[in-house]
């Protein structure tokens, strides 16, 4: 019990990242808006957070230096994207391979020092449960976060009249620019809240995760949550439904490789890729589905005319 | 506070058309000199470490080509991808397997050596990267799957391949468990062009070659047009009677076939032996030379040598100043960005406006118009 109890765990802790990173930009997808950046966005979001929290000792200054580090880094996309009307899928690009570089910068005097870790939820008598205590109230605090964050994405985009708006200025910006609504402004809020999630999701992976910093220790995550939003047709809860499965499969071939199994390692290190492809490739197979979930301006730059 | 405003131009403007790598080029400069003078270092010194040091000398251009060569290979068959409004972004992977499937011949027939050695290795070298870039093409032309994230995942996948080959079956069983394939033998090696002065290999003539042959493709025959006219409006393109799916086919293996033949010719010349890896990241830093290059062929070769000069810039100054070498990529990835809002001034013409500013030209009332 106490061994399903721990894969349980671990699989949660695989799956926040990719659920927070995933929950930011299916918001900013919603608004029409493409941002390929999300890898580049979660690893400063990870050397942010690390830095932050090894310099100060306190985890929590680095989870909050993580979601600035995110949000600031993801307004140079919009004022690219939003106020220049660039590309937004090489922009988005860019910013991954610039985030590349300026964390690999930065994090040049971090590698292989001790990071800060969030401490784990521990609430007297609760987390002493058997079995679902520690599922329930023994996790790291992100974890809870991302729970939520998803519910309040959720009752954001589907119950409230601002979430309807974003949802319309995804669907057509030009008939959303005619009825008056700022649609340049939504989506600067819709990236920068995207740009959030991802420095949070790469702040959990450096001070939660492997409180660490190695280069490139997203590895390709931010590519996946990006994966994810297709694969949930754009849906939070399907979001959720998909980054436990994905954190299932990132777990499961870590233990298949603990346990020795026959098989090159590389193999199994490959499968959260080749999983990825299989998944888009089954959702992306009936194009009259795909076309119908999909945001109808997505990817458009919208430049209004006055 | 201030706000931007666009305003179309009614045609694009050749005059920013040709001068927005210039900018963006002048503006990578003071960013870099702002960061620099943050790194505690002076700018006009790193500068002459950075840009031009790398370059003094005869033997140091040769390095330039062998970086430069990959580049402009695999950021002349992008081009060619992006004008038709598809996103392969996973050249990185196309050059790894270009780079395997043209070892095969040295590693596993290390006996077979003579003229016909070469040719048969780049050629596979070419089929590796194609087929490899088939697999994105194949899902989306059938599946209608974004090329963008499984071109991008395969790239994961191609690195650890090679992993796998060079620690497992490919390993050199002389190589003292070195992660490593054998040296290959002489006939397997690229010829260097001047061994008299430097290193260069032919990798950059056939870069050189690439550039030209798709520079008339792309302006001299049908297919360039056909290229053009799906990128810029798919619709006319179906009119016309252009295939999409043929034409994802079409890109996505010409720029595998290039990536490939960058790959191998990596190997082969600077390389000489498959090792855990054989790229610093050519294969994305070749997307920057793409459109750095205003993803025409000939503007590539040169874009092609400044991003070279990034990467020999960024050894000079992590040797001589002890900055990371990462400053390079950084270097690439603000080139990138300012080359993309650069480009935004081919289009329009930009407005600065403050909020006090009044903003609305008084409109007529209903009533008075009446």
């Amino acid at each position: 019990m106490d061994i399903t109890v721990n894969i349980l765990l671990t699989i949660a802790t695989a799956a926040t990242p990719l659920l927070i990173a995933a929950i930011g930009e299916l918001v900013v997808e919603r608004s029409g808006v493409l941002n390929l950046g999300v890898e580049g966005m979660m690893i400063m979001g990870a050397v942010g957070g690390f830095g932050a929290g090894y310099l100060t000792g306190s985890p929590w200054i680095g989870l909050l230096a993580a979601i600035a580090l995110g949000a600031v880094f993801s307004l140079l996309f919009a004022v690219m994207t939003l106020s220049l009307a660039t590309n937004q899928v090489a922009t988005g690009l860019s910013l991954t391979l610039l985030g590349l570089g300026l964390s690999g910068m930065m994090g040049t005097s971090f590698v292989g020092q001790p990071g800060a870790r969030l401490p784990n939820l521990d609430i007297p008598g609760l987390t002493a449960i058997p079995v679902i205590g520690r599922l329930l109230f023994g996790q790291d605090p992100i974890f809870y976060i991302s729970i939520a964050l998803t519910a309040a994405v959720m009752w954001f985009l589907f119950k409230t009249r601002t979430g309807l708006t974003l949802r319309s200025i995804g669907d057509s910006h030009t008939s959303a620019h005619a009825l008056g609504i700022q649609v340049i402004r939504y989506r600067y809020l819709a990236v920068i809240f995207g740009g959030a999630c991802a420095g949070l999701a790469g702040g959990h992976l450096s001070l939660v995760y492997t409180p660490q910093w190695v280069e490139n220790m997203t590895a390709g995550r931010g590519w996946i949550a990006l994966a994810l939003v297709v694969f949930a047709s754009w849906r939070p809860w399907r979001v959720l439904a998909g980054a436990y499965i994905f954190g299932a499969v990132w777990i499961g071939q870590l233990h298949a490789q603990a346990f020795g199994i026959p098989v090159p390692s590389q193999l199994l290190s490959s499968l959260p890729y080749l999983a990825t492809i299989v998944v888009l490739v089954l959702i992306s197979r009936n194009k009259r589905l795909t076309m119908m979930n999909t945001p109808a301006s997505l990817g458009q730059p919208f430049v209004p005319d006055r | 506070m201030m706000r931007l405003e666009l305003v179309k131009r009614p045609q694009r403007s050749m005059l920013f058309s040709a001068l927005s790598p210039f900018i963006a080029f002048v503006l990578t400069i003071i960013a870099g000199a702002i960061l620099f003078a943050l790194l505690g270092v002076n700018p006009l010194k790193a500068f002459q470490i950075y840009f031009l040091e790398p370059i003094s000398q005869v033997w140091q251009l040769h390095e330039l080509a062998i970086k430069a060569a990959p580049l402009i290979l695999i950021g002349v068959g992008l081009s060619v991808c992006y004008r038709a409004n598809i996103w392969n972004i996973g050249a990185e992977g196309q050059f790894i397997l270009g780079g395997i499937v043209g070892s095969s011949i040295p590693v596993l027939f290390p006996q077979f050596e003579g003229p016909l050695v070469l040719p048969l290795m780049l050629l596979f070298g070419m089929v590796g990267g194609a087929a490899y870039a088939a697999i994105p093409a194949l899902l989306k032309a059938r599946f209608n799957t974004n090329e963008i994230l499984t071109s991008l995942m395969l790239v994961y996948v191609a690195q650890l391949f090679l992993d796998w080959l060079v620690r497992g079956p490919w390993r050199d069983p002389k190589g003292f468990n070195f992660p490593q394939t054998i040296q290959f033998n002489d006939s397997a090696i690229l010829p260097e062009l001047m061994p008299a002065s430097g290193r260069a290999n032919w990798g950059f003539v056939f870069a050189l070659v690439a550039a030209v042959l798709v520079w008339i493709l792309m302006s001299r025959m049908l297919k360039g047009f056909e290229v053009r006219v799906l990128g810029s409006s798919p619709r006319a393109g179906r009119f016309a009677g252009f295939g999409i799916n043929r034409m994802v086919f079409f890109a996505f293996m010409l720029s595998g076939a290039l990536a490939g033949l960058a790959g191998i010719s990596e190997v082969s010349g600077a390389i000489g032996q498959l090792q855990p890896v054989i790229s610093p990241g050519y294969g994305f830093a070749a997307i920057i030379v793409a459109f750095l290059g205003r993803l025409n062929p000939l503007g590539i070769v040169a874009a092609g040598l400044v991003l070279a000069l990034t990467y020999l810039g960024g050894e000079a100054v992590q040797s001589a100043l002890g900055i990371s070498d990462k400053v390079a990529r950084v270097f690439q990835g603000m080139l990138l960005f300012f080359v993309l809002g650069c480009d935004t001034l081919i289009h329009y013409r930009i407005r600065l406006i403050g909020f006090a500013a009044p903003k609305l030209e008084s409109a007529p009332k209903l009533e008075e118009a009446r």
